[in-house]
């Protein structure tokens, strides 16, 4: 009859209700504020935030095809193609012509791009139209891009690009706010905003809930689910871009972490692996999460190798806690 | 039976004077609580050997929670389980298979990968120094089947049957293996045929001799007199009362189960019908499973399309909807060839589509009951303009909905699988409403459905037809389309076998098409 009855009623009721995230980020925020005087600083927090963007922007594009009940597995490589394809762009044109800086730069952005929409646009094309399952597909094109993007650079890092890209796009401040995330923040404004308010974003949550229904509703489910990863593309290929112009290097070995950072930040946000469940502003906080654990165990001078031990740890706990809230929420529903 | 105490240990060998034998399994004050619903509450419940007892009341009212209880699935909250006496906990369906309970429930325990005969065995293989005997699984699952005389090939990977054959694999399963003691089945001939129906129940009462004792869930009144021995109805998770089926009708027992009396399960319909609506000519399936199929339907008739499980009637309806590959014939909608079109095109002409199973195709169920009704709708200019959604008419509109089809408990923000399963069919009708077509076809919308919800349904099919829908109604359950329609096509093997009008419909006439010529 009542809701609750005991505390541990209430926190399970909490826990099924917000999932797992408004826990552990109470718990990492005291944990590291009490191992390092300067966690809490304004300046370590605009830092956190600002190291955050870049795995906030592909971890809005893997909610998407998460959403759909799929995933991509090759944000990562986007990332590098973006990066290495933008910097070659940039630098030969600059080369040729040493004047046109603004011309060089839009070039570059517009290229790299095109070269990561490229891969989404594969993607989609394969899960929606060749029915190939999202795993081998998304696998199999990281493998690819990887390899092109290995093959442009000869596995060096491509320089030369104009330094008004990385002084303004890396490292610029707009009313003293980092123009990473100005940008993120525009970008989290434009994906909420397509999510709740447009009546794609309702078909992309009615796909991955049930995709059979959503068809029987009169949904273009195909054409959904290819739109899908042609937009997680581009937002990992904006990443992509970002990060180039703070590295102010074209880079293959970039993202190789981010298809697991990026589907861990969803998954504890409460994205659910089945489809059809998830929220922007959570996502958001999923991945301001990670990159507070990374800068918290930085600060605590945690040895780097066993960082991506934690992550790792982290997003498999994630799943447990998912799979647990689950089986309350069938619980909850008889 | 007089005993009261909480512990009873001691006396239970004094209770069983009136009773020859020992109970199977005596519950007392089992109480299952989840956060926020008390599923059970202090429920009482005896099973003697050679009695099938009957476990009736609405969805949501606690019988799946008290079998997945007694069947090592789920624990309770509170209370004691006594099996032939003993007090016993079950921690898995495994250790209540061991003392042999079995259960055959709604959701399918079968693995898909698997063949029929390997499901059948899963988990008590017959090995022979730690090699499966094949040999022996095979002969014994082919044996069992036999016995059942259910239409199923054993061999058949799981994945490629039926709603029908995974049923009767499941409860081929349930006969499998060891003798069982305790039976328990839940709302087993929801997709059998009369004839499978039959066999199964003749196979319960050899069970019975034998000293099984049966629980049986049902919604169907016919079966509880004609296998039940005792019967207990359960509602809001409190037993209403256990009697002897030959002591009570079927009103008191709609009376018992919903609290309400209802002086008329079907309502009277009055058909004003005018122009066609759909018209099918010649229709060929590229999967066979119809030929030559021809029928209309016009606006403000409801029209039953009746035939066994497996005679094509779904897959008509599918077609119209876009469904299933045509080979030839024409489908037509208000005159306009829609053959072959997607379903957004078939869906703006005005027709819809209810799948028969809600789960499966019909429903979102992570979802909420705002975006589940609104979804077939959203590109109507009342819900988005230029692909944007309006929230507040989506919202007052699903919430007048809800109003409407007497959605429990009433607020839309709730996500559908926290919902019982009429009120998840209500829901289904009002995304149907929602679209407001003007041409329905529902595929067996009272599959597993309460009684109430049942009422509340056929009501719904009058308003719908008395304001000037047509309705083509494809449905297993005999008694709703003779009550319902006013026209009856009765398909058998793929094909319209007879059309009867509105005086000729009867319970004779419908099934006299039913089954294959010879055996008529």
């Amino acid at each position: 009859m009542n809701s609750s009855r005991s505390l541990v009623g209430r926190v399970k009721f909490l826990f099924v209700r917000l999932g797992v995230l408004p826990f552990v980020l109470l718990v990492a925020i005291i944990a590291f504020s009490l191992m390092s005087d300067n966690f809490l600083s304004t300046r370590n927090i605009v830092n956190v935030l600002r190291q955050s963007t870049f795995l906030t922007v592909v971890a809005m594009g893997q909610m998407l095809a998460l959403l759909t009940g799929g995933f991509d597995l090759s944000v990562g490589t986007i990332l590098a193609v973006t990066s290495v394809v933008s910097a070659l762009a940039m630098s030969g044109f600059i080369l040729s012509f040493p004047d046109m800086i603004w011309l060089a730069i839009s070039l570059g952005i517009l290229v790299g791009l095109g070269a990561g929409i490229t891969i989404g646009v594969i993607n989609g094309f394969g899960i929606a139209f060749l029915n190939v399952s999202p795993f081998m597909m998304t696998l199999g094109m990281a493998s690819v891009g990887f390899g092109i993007a290995l093959f442009l650079t000869g596995g060096v890092p491509v320089y030369g690009m104009p330094d008004a890209y990385g002084s303004i796009f890396g490292y610029g401040r707009w009313f003293s706010v980092p123009v990473p995330i100005v940008i993120t923040v525009c970008l989290i404004v434009v994906m909420y905003f397509f999510l709740v308010w447009t009546r794609a974003g309702r078909y992309l949550y009615a796909i991955g809930g049930n995709i059979k229904a959503a068809r029987l509703s009169g949904v273009r489910t195909k054409f959904h689910l290819f739109f899908a990863y042609v937009i997680c593309a581009g937002l990992a290929s904006i990443a992509g871009l970002m990060l180039t112009a703070r590295l102010e290097t074209g880079e293959a070995n970039i993202g190789a972490a981010m298809p697991l950072e990026s589907i861990a930040a969803c998954v504890i946000a409460g994205v659910s692996l089945r489809g059809g469940v998830g929220r922007v502003e959570s996502v958001v906080l999923g991945a301001i999460f990670i990159g507070l654990v990374q800068n918290g165990m930085n600060l605590a001078r945690i040895d780097s190798y066993l960082q991506t031990v934690v992550i790792g740890v982290l997003l498999i706990s994630a799943v447990i806690a998912d799979q647990i809230r689950q089986k309350w929420v069938a619980e909850l529903k008889s | 039976m007089a005993e009261k105490g909480p512990k009873p240990d001691v006396q239970s060998g004094g209770s069983g004077i009136t009773e020859p034998s020992l109970p199977l399994i005596q519950a007392r004050k089992i109480c299952k609580r989840f956060p926020g619903v008390d599923a059970l509450q202090d429920v009482d419940f005896d099973l003697y050997p050679g009695e099938v007892h009957v476990l009736f009341g609405e969805n949501g009212a606690g019988k799946s929670t008290l079998i997945s209880i007694f069947s090592g699935s789920d624990k309770p909250t509170s209370g004691s389980t006594k099996f032939q006496g003993n007090v016993v906990e079950f921690d898995s369906v495994q250790d209540a298979r061991k003392v042999g309970i079995k259960a055959v429930f709604q959701e399918f325990s079968l693995v898909p990968q698997l063949t029929v005969e390997e499901n059948m065995y899963l988990g008590t293989e017959v090995s022979r120094l730690g090699k499966i005997d094949k040999k022996k699984i095979q002969k014994e699952a082919a044996a069992v089947i036999k016995r059942l005389a259910f239409p199923l090939n054993p061999a058949a990977k799981v994945v490629y049957l039926s709603r029908a054959e995974q049923q009767m694999a499941e409860i081929a399963k349930a006969f499998a293996g060891d003798e069982p003691s305790v039976l328990i089945f839940d709302e087993p001939t929801a997709s059998l045929t009369e004839k499978e129906t039959k066999r199964l129940f003749s196979l319960i009462e050899q069970a019975k001799k034998s000293g099984v004792g049966i629980i049986y869930i049902t919604h169907r009144m016919g079966e509880i007199r004609q296998i039940g021995d005792r019967i207990t109805v359960l509602r809001d998770g409190k037993v209403v009362g256990t009697k002897s089926t030959g002591s009570i009708d079927d009103e008191q027992l709609v009376e018992m189960m919903t609290g309400r009396i209802f002086d008329q399960i079907f309502p009277r319909i009055q058909f004003q019908v005018s122009e066609k609506l759909l018209e099918i000519d010649n229709l060929d399936l590229v999967s066979k499973l119809a030929h030559g199929v021809s029928l209309y339907v016009r606006s403000g008739e409801i029209v039953g399309l009746a035939g066994l499980v497996g005679s094509g009637k779904s897959e008509v309806g599918r077609a119209c909807y876009g469904l299933e590959k045509i080979r030839s014939g024409d489908i037509r909608f208000e005159g306009l060839d829609i053959t072959g079109r997607n379903v957004s095109e078939i869906l703006s002409k005005g027709l819809f589509y209810l799948p028969p199973d809600r789960k499966e195709e019909g429903l979102i169920s992570v979802r909420s009951v705002r975006e589940n009704m609104s979804l077939a709708s959203l590109v109507l200019p009342m819900f988005s303009r230029l692909g944007l959604l309006r929230h507040k008419t989506e919202l007052l509109h699903t919430e007048s909905l809800s109003e409407q089809i007497d959605l429990r408990p009433r607020g839309v923000e709730r996500e559908v699988e926290f919902l019982s399963g009429g009120n998840q069919q209500k829901v289904l009708i009002a995304k149907a409403l929602c679209r407001g077509p003007k041409l329905f076809i529902f595929d067996e919308p009272t599959v597993g459905v309460d009684v109430g919800t049942r009422v509340a349904i056929y009501g719904f099919l009058k308003t719908l037809s008395e304001d000037g829908a047509g309705v083509l109604l494809i449905s297993s359950d005999l008694s709703e389309v003779l009550h319902l329609t006013n026209r009856v096509y009765v398909m058998h093997r793929g094909e319209i076998r007879a059309q009867l009008e509105q005086g000729d419909i009867s319970e004779e006439n419908v099934l006299r098409h039913y089954f294959d010529r010879k055996a008529a």
